[in-house]
């Protein structure tokens, strides 16, 4: 497998803490990897180093382009990692533009396009035929989008006034709008009903095989993990401890121990 | 020579008071992450209170002046506190949580609301006082220059000193101290550990209204003239030497105003006083452009 | 609260006791600012006591809470959950009637008070304040930054007519867009080393600005006239026609027959500003849906995932900044040209508070809502002397207490800026 991604001895620290420590590992084209790992084992923040967030205190993170050349994304400052890089994300504690519905929620994300065919507003202010047919085509995308995550009802509706459940998916529908080559999801199964779950791992393996998308994303739940990912990680104090296939990942003795250890902690306190 | 000694003396003792503001601004900073901006009008609250008690005792012919200095900073800390702590529960308190924006337009309008409550109240005329003490100790004189280093400015460097010791005593050796750094550190997490976090945060917004008041009191000890619109100046000066210093660090805050202090009195004296604002400004808008985290902050990653 | 562990008190026991504690509290506040005050005696202060005022004052102050407790229980109550409401288009087309009206209205007002000088006169402050509003609305409203020095860049408008029109005769309609452009790049150059940073860095940094822009217009004399300001600022023409009883040329009512009048010139003012706020209001709800628009009101919402989209919120700040800017230029300049004379006197702070306020009050970015607003902090000053000299206390008040109660402001409701299925409105 190619990799798309290649993280290299990242480190980032935040004054005394290492929340990420040494970490390597490569993220394979057009497929599903997962990142596993106790609380604070520094996912969420390989997340904001890789979409420009944070900036890393040491090692670098390879895009490798199709044409074979690579790129350091570390050099990348934040949004432009989205832009040039197609990395885009989702954030753990949901943040949609909640007054905005969720169709201007799923436009903002093509700002880009639309932003370039507005040419600095005048085309827009002058109402001109380029303008009109680029914002009938963001539309267009983010219809597909809306019904291939069954929001279509939603579209008009804003954003935060919707359930939990319901604004996980406008998120993953706004970040697909963005057309990204990696799609990176902090925890998407967090506070699914079962009902929810099934349908994300669905989605996640649709967006693999039907779009071929890459995916990375970060789960507690290890039913979404098991069942969708095609490649494991997993880290504990900002290390990487183990990696592979599901079946494998799952039966290693330090993941085991990573796991349980914790258990055993909390087990003394009690 | 002699000329710039003075400058040294006039910056120090302005700046002590810019810096005591200072305090108020980076306190409250550090542990709602939000700028005061009531706290200028606080600072001027505390001017006119220590006016007031210092013509009400002069009615009542309190005699000795240090008795007049005490009861000046004593009637002028209790209720600048009072107004410190109200700020807070009408203006902030009710607005955890909400929108970004709503906290500081809240602190405007509390802003507008207290200088023109003061203004209304009080007249817009200047309050001017006879000076508490006159003359001074004369440092250096040559000729027809003489470098004297005030009584009233030695008071305000003074009070300045011990205020602030008993303040870096309180804020690294007491319950209260630990508790202030826990909740700047991480609020949900000092909840969880029992402490009271809207207790700490009324109690910082009280403890930066009464340095502010102490400011109020140097300002009228030292100068003898205020009005209800002094907040606004003194108010961004001394966000800035709390910029400067960094914001949400004490000692920042000190060293800054300080900085401010000399900065002004240089100015003045040598370029142009109509246009000492001016510099304070250019300073404040520099330093956000070259080093956000001032000289002495800590560099501030945004949580994601 | 420890009332728990009692048995459990009345509502209006409750509510008394709220009261009472408040007026204790609000008492010792009140006590040294309204129940004392020194007043100067013989070259020196002396301190005068005023119990009536401060024993009123309590009363106030307890009816006051008892009432504002009432008022907010019942709006509360009243209102469930807003948040779960979908935007009703049944709304939209009562704004859209709210509108016509009072387009209808402003065009009409000369009509009918066309020999009332101070209706129109008042009229016309009224337009700047609505497009000095509208202005604002884009930058507070709209991106959610809090620009607490907007009327330095209405300064900007002001005095670059007054400099171009008086040294080197420029025309009104030759300086619009130069002041207006002007006041831009002010805005970028300011906005540029601050917007990186946070939201409350802006407000001071902004606040301070527009002290700064003051101090240095009072101080450069050589450059603005100082404290004297500017004198003998040309006034606008009719397209060339200028509004005397006679001119070298044709003056305007020559041109058109008319008996000479002076409210033609002060009729054309009127018209002039709404023209310009109706331009500002065509401007700012186009841009308001297209995407530069849209970036705005998301970057209000939440910056952090504006750029994990790739947008530039540097770029998207300024645009909204410098937008701002420039629609106060050109209020400054028609202030400039209708006074005929400016000075720093007029952009104070307490200027952009009344914008500032005209703002919150109306609902940040509703643009109705700015007009309401305006009418009442323009015109309730022109009603009672007292009301203006309380009119900053009272602005002050308003704003704490409405992001207390509903800080989205008082009207404001928002239309989306695009709509999938534009027949109906969607439900949840
Ligand atoms: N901006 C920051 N400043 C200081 N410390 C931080 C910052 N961001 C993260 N950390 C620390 O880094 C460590 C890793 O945090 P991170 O959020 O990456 O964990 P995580 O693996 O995502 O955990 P969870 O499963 O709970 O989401 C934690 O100790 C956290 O406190
Ligand atoms: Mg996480």
């Amino acid at each position: 497998m190619t990799p798309l991604l290649t993280v290299d001895h990242l480190v980032m620290r935040f004054g005394g803490i290492t929340a990420i420590d040494g970490l390597s590992l490569q993220v394979p084209h057009g497929a599903i990897t997962a990142i596993i790992g106790p609380n604070g084992a520094g996912k969420t923040t390989l997340f904001n180093c890789l979409t420009g967030f944070y900036r890393p205190s040491a090692g670098r993170i390879l895009l490798h382009e199709d044409d074979g050349s690579e790129r350091d994304l570390t050099r990348l400052k934040g949004h432009r990692i989205a832009r040039e890089a197609r990395i885009v994300r989702t954030f753990q504690n949901i943040r949609l533009f909640g007054g905005m519905t969720v169709l201007e929620n799923l436009l903002v994300a093509q700002h880009q396009a639309l932003a370039r065919a507005s040419r600095f507003a005048l085309a827009g202010l002058l109402h001109t035929p380029g303008y009109r047919r680029a914002e009938r085509e963001a539309i267009e995308l983010a219809r597909r989008w809306l019904a291939e995550l069954g929001l279509t009802a939603f579209a008009d509706t804003p954003a935060g006034a919707l359930p939990y459940g319901t604004q996980r998916r406008v998120e993953i529908a706004r970040a697909l709008c963005a057309r990204p080559r990696l799609l990176c999801l902090d925890e998407p199964a967090a506070g699914l009903n079962p009902r929810e779950s099934a349908e994300l791992k669905a989605l996640l393996t649709a967006l693999r095989d039907a779009h071929g998308l890459t995916l990375l994303f970060i789960e507690h739940d290890m039913s979404v993990v098991m069942n969708v990912s095609d490649h494991v990680v997993v880290m504990n104090f900002g290390r990487k401890i183990a990696e592979g296939p599901p079946e494998a990942v799952r039966r290693d003795p330090e993941v085991i121990r990573a796991y349980l250890g914790e258990e055993d902690e909390e087990a003394a306190d009690a | 020579m002699g000329y710039a000694l003075q400058q040294l003396i006039n910056g120090l003792s302005l700046g002590a008071m810019y810096g005591l503001i200072a305090i108020g601004y980076t306190m409250v900073y550090g542990i709602i992450g939000m700028i005061n901006f009531a706290h200028g009008e606080i600072y001027m609250i505390g001017a006119f209170l220590s006016v007031l008690t210092y013509v009400l005792c002069t009615a009542l012919g309190v005699g000795p002046t240090p008795l007049v200095l005490l009861a000046m900073l004593f009637a002028s800390i209790t209720f600048t506190a009072l107004y410190g702590w109200a700020v807070e529960r009408i203006a902030y308190r009710p607005l955890r949580g909400a929108p970004r924006l709503a906290p500081l337009i809240s602190a405007i309008g509390m802003s507008i609301f207290l200088q023109n409550y003061v203004q209304l109240t009080q007249g817009a005329r200047i309050k001017s006082v006879p000076p508490l003490w006159q003359g001074g100790v004369t440092l250096w004189s040559a000729d027809d220059f003489r470098v004297t280093f005030g009584w009233a400015q030695l008071t305000v460097v003074l009070v300045t000193l011990i205020v602030m010791a008993g303040f870096a005593w309180m804020i690294t050796r007491t319950a209260f101290g630990r508790q202030q750094r826990a909740c700047e550190q991480d609020p949900k997490m000092a909840a969880l550990l029992g402490i009271d976090v809207d207790r700490t945060i009324s109690l910082t917004f009280i403890i930066g209204a009464a340095l502010a008041a102490v400011a109020g009191v140097m300002t009228v000890l030292q100068y003898g003239v205020i009005d209800f619109s002094i907040g606004f100046i003194a108010g961004i000066k001394a966000f800035t030497a709390a910029v400067l210093g960094g914001i949400g660090s004490v000692p920042g805050a000190m060293l800054g105003g300080l900085l401010i202090g000399f900065v002004e009195a240089f100015w003045s004296a040598y370029l142009s006083p109509e246009y000492k604002d001016v510099a304070t400004f250019s300073i404040l808008v520099l330093v956000l452009l070259f080093r956000p985290t001032g000289l002495l902050g800590k560099p501030d990653v945004e949580k994601v | 609260m420890t009332a728990a562990a009692l048995p459990a008190p009345s509502p209006l026991a409750l509510r008394l006791r709220d009261a009472l504690v408040i007026t204790v509290l609000g008492g010792l506040l009140a006590l040294p600012f309204i129940g004392l005050v020194t007043v100067e005696e013989g070259g020196a202060l002396a301190v005068r006591t005023r119990w009536g005022a401060w024993a009123m004052t309590l009363v106030a102050i307890f009816l006051g809470r008892l009432a504002f407790r009432a008022a907010l229980d019942a709006w509360r109550s009243r209102k469930p959950s807003h948040k779960s409401a979908a935007f009703s288009s049944t709304d939209a087309v009562l704004r859209r009637a709210a509108g016509t009206s009072l387009l209808a209205v402003a065009l009409l007002l000369p009509i009918f008070f066309a020999d009332n000088r101070y209706v129109i006169d008042t009229a016309t402050t009224l337009g700047i304040y609505v497009m000095l509003g509208w202005g604002l609305n884009v930058v507070v409203g709209l991106a959610g930054l809090l620009d607490l020095g907007y009327v330095a860049f209405y300064a900007v408008g002001a005095y670059t007519y007054a400099l171009l029109s008086t040294q080197f005769g420029w025309s009104f309609w030759a300086a619009l867009p130069v002041a207006g452009a002007l006041a831009a790049l002010f805005g970028i150059l300011l906005g540029y080393p601050v917007l990186r940073l946070r939201g409350d860095y802006l407000a001071i940094v902004t606040l301070g600005f527009g002290e700064i822009i003051r101090i240095v217009l009072l101080n450069w004399t050589s450059f603005s006239g100082g404290p004297n300001g500017i004198g003998n600022i040309p006034r606008p023409s009719f397209f060339g026609l200028p509004f005397a009883r006679s001119a070298e040329g044709r003056t305007f009512h020559e041109f058109f027959g008319l008996e000479f009048s002076p409210m033609h010139r002060f009729i054309f003012l009127y018209y002039l500003i709404v023209a310009l706020a109706l331009l500002t209001h065509a401007l700012v709800s186009r841009l308001r849906v297209l995407p530069t628009g849209r970036a705005w009101e998301a970057l209000r919402e939440d910056e952090i995932a504006c750029k994990a989209l790739g947008l530039n919120t540097t770029t998207v700040k300024l645009s909204a900044f410098a937008t701002g800017a420039m629609l106060a230029g050109f209020a400054g300049v028609f202030f400039a040209a209708r006074q005929g004379f400016i000075s720093p006197e007029s952009f104070t702070f307490s200027e952009s508070a009344t914008i500032l306020a005209i703002v919150v009050l109306g609902g940040m970015g509703s643009q109705l809502g700015v007009v309401l607003a305006a009418a009442v902090l323009v015109v309730l000053p022109e009603v009672g002397r007292q009301f203006a000299d309380y009119r900053m206390l009272v602005f002050g008040a308003a704003m704490v207490t409405i992001m207390a109660v509903k800080p989205t402001g008082l009207l404001a409701r928002r239309e989306p800026t695009v709509r999938l299925n534009p027949s109906r409105s969607s439900a949840p």
